[in-house]
């Protein structure tokens, strides 16, 4: 089978299918690419009638075409060039290794790896590591349901493969660097981390932007960590402010395993983060945290799910929003505990700082619990700032929007100071310093 | 200490506060002089920490009615930030905790605020810290204060400590300390203790907000007045702190009523 785009698909997702990349010479790659293909087909772009979408109207995407870059199979065309020197505001001093995707197409020269394991572009770690990559690629991010998940997986070709082997650990991040550049480019990062027993890694997947404008960022990541396995795993969506992000992640956690996430969207008109994280085994710990930091009209979405399907897991969540302006954030965070998964160890918070009176935040914690020996505790808080941490602030000879922006930055910062990478934290706490007194006249307003 | 040529820090005449539509202080008089340390006492309820919060302008406390003078102006025209930088300085009951700032940050910023207000110099980071670890030693605080959030996981007694040395970064003409004993034990009361009496001096005057004596056997007032319902009823020396100690605080207000049937 050689060719993978077999089903004719209509509608807007149809359109989407244009510019597939070439087959691959593995038939169960094509098959996989074939499947989801199918799915496209079958499947139509959710509506805020679909229980998962509710607050999340992703209509404006519908009114604009997008169009994949043309990659290395179009070398007349090519990628776009970037000079080395424009890679680097983003660059990671701390980096063992570093892939860079402009416009989701890999750029090898802007790429490299000392992590002393397999760090490098999926197209051609799959035909070097197949049965590794076999074993993983398409089976945790499942996309029968799931559109997204499904186009991605149709157009999979370059991306990120991560091999962890057995008891190698690495504290230097391993960087994975996605660039936009062009504005009604369609992009599918994709991202494949196989952590083996006893291994330890840090990987920062990094969404950023040249320019402004709009494009189509559909990013998925699969992480699987055998037994005593450890990930840490930082995303940045910092993604142009006209830009359509949608990401699903998903995380299977063998015996043992650790994984230590944390994500901040600060960018994109609409985002869509889906973070799924299945302890498969028993003895598991996770730990998500997110952060969401927009204003203007900006909406972004998170939705996790933490499956409890074994014993004497563990799991920690905070997940924090600030929104300014007439900005919308949506969390919807599910814990399940399933039958037989006694001991669970679970707990969930979400806080939300709401600046300006027509920011507007929807948060659900889902709780599903189906075993009866389980500690689980979440809570949710929806608020302006508070009037006695102000009035702290500001009886130590600070104004009022200086002491308003400093809370406001606390209440970001604690999420980012989770971040194992010091030079990526500290970037990114200048960033959030920086748009919280942009936000001051907002918050201002609120006093 | 009570000093002939003092001069007066804070004069309050017949203040009148409420909170939530309800007045809490009605008809507070008291007299501030330079080098003096005044305590004030009272039972729950009787108005001691809404009058230190008046004092600094916590914007949930509305002034109904008197005056409040500092060093010559009207203190209640100015904004929070302005009375500390004119040189009021409140040590909360309950220090406010900052997760996401350290402690460093925060004192730094407070001080160089602080510091422009009153038109001196800034302190960069490296020259800041050098001056901040010279005042931690006054409260035997371990320098790891520095990098951890602001208030967040310390101990009570940490907490105390952190506002005493705020006190001593920000020299205030008029410190009101509130409740700074509560959640103390006997060492860590007796370092806070220390702290204040090293900042106190003949240019400034402290006042001791605080529900129980013990304190003030470590800082010693020159004056102890006594709170009920809203204003001070009866001012004495430190002995009357003792008093108050062995016989707690009904006599005081049987006092006043039997006072006041005798001048109706």
């Amino acid at each position: 089978m050689n060719t993978v785009s077999a089903t004719a698909s209509t509608g807007y997702l149809g359109s989407l299918l244009q510019g597939q990349p070439p087959a691959s010479s593995l038939s169960w790659l094509n098959q996989l690419r074939g499947n989801a293909v199918d799915r496209v087909g079958a499947l139509t772009v959710p509506t805020t009638r679909d229980e998962d979408w509710r607050f999340t109207d992703i209509s404006p995407l519908t009114k604009l075409s997008f169009q994949p870059a043309l990659g290395a199979a179009q070398p007349a065309q090519g990628a776009a060039q970037l000079a080395p020197a424009a890679i680097e505001q983003w660059a990671i001093a701390e980096a063992a290794a570093r892939l860079v995707f402009i416009d989701g197409i890999y750029a090898p020269e802007h790429s490299f790896n000392h992590a002393g394991f397999t760090v490098e572009n999926l197209a051609a770690g799959v035909n070097l590591h197949g049965a590794a990559v076999q074993a993983h690629l398409g089976r945790h991010a499942r996309f029968e349901h799931n559109a997204f998940a499904a186009l991605n997986t149709a157009f999979l070709h370059d991306g990120a493969l991560i091999l962890a082997p057995r008891d190698m650990a690495l504290a230097a991040p391993v960087h994975l660097l996605y660039i936009a550049t062009r504005k009604h480019a369609a992009s599918y990062p994709r991202c494949l981390v196989v952590a083996e027993s006893g291994s330890a890694v840090t990987v920062v997947e990094d969404f950023v932007a040249l320019e402004n404008g709009a494009y189509f960022t559909n990013a998925v990541t699969e992480m699987a960590l055998a037994g005593n396995a450890q990930v840490h795993h930082v995303r940045v969506q910092r993604d142009s402010a006209e830009a359509f992000h949608f990401a699903n992640c998903a995380v299977s956690l063998a015996q043992a395993s650790r994984y230590h996430s944390v994500s901040v969207a600060l960018g994109a008109r609409i985002s869509r983060h889906n973070l799924g994280v299945l302890i498969a085994a028993e003895g598991a710990e996770c730990s998500i945290d997110g952060l969401a930091l927009i204003g203007g009209a900006q909406l972004a979405d998170t939705h996790t799910l933490i499956d409890h399907a074994m014993p004497q897991g563990v799991s920690r969540q905070l997940h924090k929003c600030i929104v300014d302006g007439a900005a919308r954030a949506v969390f919807n965070g599910n814990i399940m505990v399933r039958p037989g998964a006694q001991r669970t160890d679970s707990s969930q918070s979400s806080r939300n700082l709401l600046l300006s009176g027509k920011a507007r935040v929807d948060t659900k914690p889902q709780l599903e619990i189906f075993a009866d020996d389980v500690k689980c505790a979440h809570g949710a808080t929806v608020g302006q700032l508070d009037v006695d941490e102000v009035f702290y602030l500001k009886s130590r000879g600070l104004s009022d929007t200086a002491a308003r922006n400093l809370l406001t930055y606390a209440f970001g910062a604690e999420v980012i100071e989770r971040i194992p990478v010091a030079s990526l934290r500290s970037r990114l706490e200048q960033a959030v310093l920086a748009q919280t007194q942009a936000a001051a006249p907002g918050a201002a307003r609120g006093s | 200490m009570i000093y002939q040529d003092s001069k007066t820090l804070l004069t309050v005449r017949d203040l009148h506060a409420t909170v939530n539509g309800i007045e809490i202080l009605k008809g507070m008089d008291l007299t501030v002089r330079s080098g003096e340390v005044h305590a004030i006492m009272g039972p729950n309820g009787s108005g001691k920490s809404t009058f230190s919060k008046v004092l600094a302008g916590h914007p949930a406390y509305e002034v109904s009615g008197g005056t409040v003078q500092f060093e010559g102006t009207n203190l209640l025209e100015l904004k929070p930030e302005a009375r500390a930088r004119a040189g009021i300085f409140l040590g909360f009951q309950y220090p406010i905790e900052i997760p996401g700032v350290a402690n460093s940050q925060f004192l730094r910023l407070a001080y160089n605020t602080v510091q422009a207000g009153r038109g001196k110099d800034e302190l960069d980071p490296l020259e800041f810290d050098d001056f901040v670890r010279e005042k931690m030693k006054l409260l035997e605080m371990n320098p790891d204060f520095l990098d951890r959030s602001v208030n967040e996981g310390f101990s009570g007694g940490e907490k105390k400590r952190n506002e005493i040395l705020q006190m001593a970064l920000l020299e205030p003409k008029l410190a009101i300390l509130d409740e700074t004993d509560s959640g103390l034990d006997i060492d860590a009361l007796r370092i806070v203790a220390g702290g204040v009496n090293q900042l106190a001096n003949k240019d400034n005057a402290i006042v001791l907000v605080t529900h129980y004596q013990r304190l003030l056997n470590y800082i010693v007032p020159d004056y102890v007045h006594v709170m009920d319902a809203g204003r001070i009823v009866k001012t004495g020396g430190k002995e009357l702190a003792l008093e108050l100690e062995a016989r707690g605080y009904d006599w005081v207000g049987a006092e006043v009523k039997a006072n006041a049937r005798v001048s109706a």
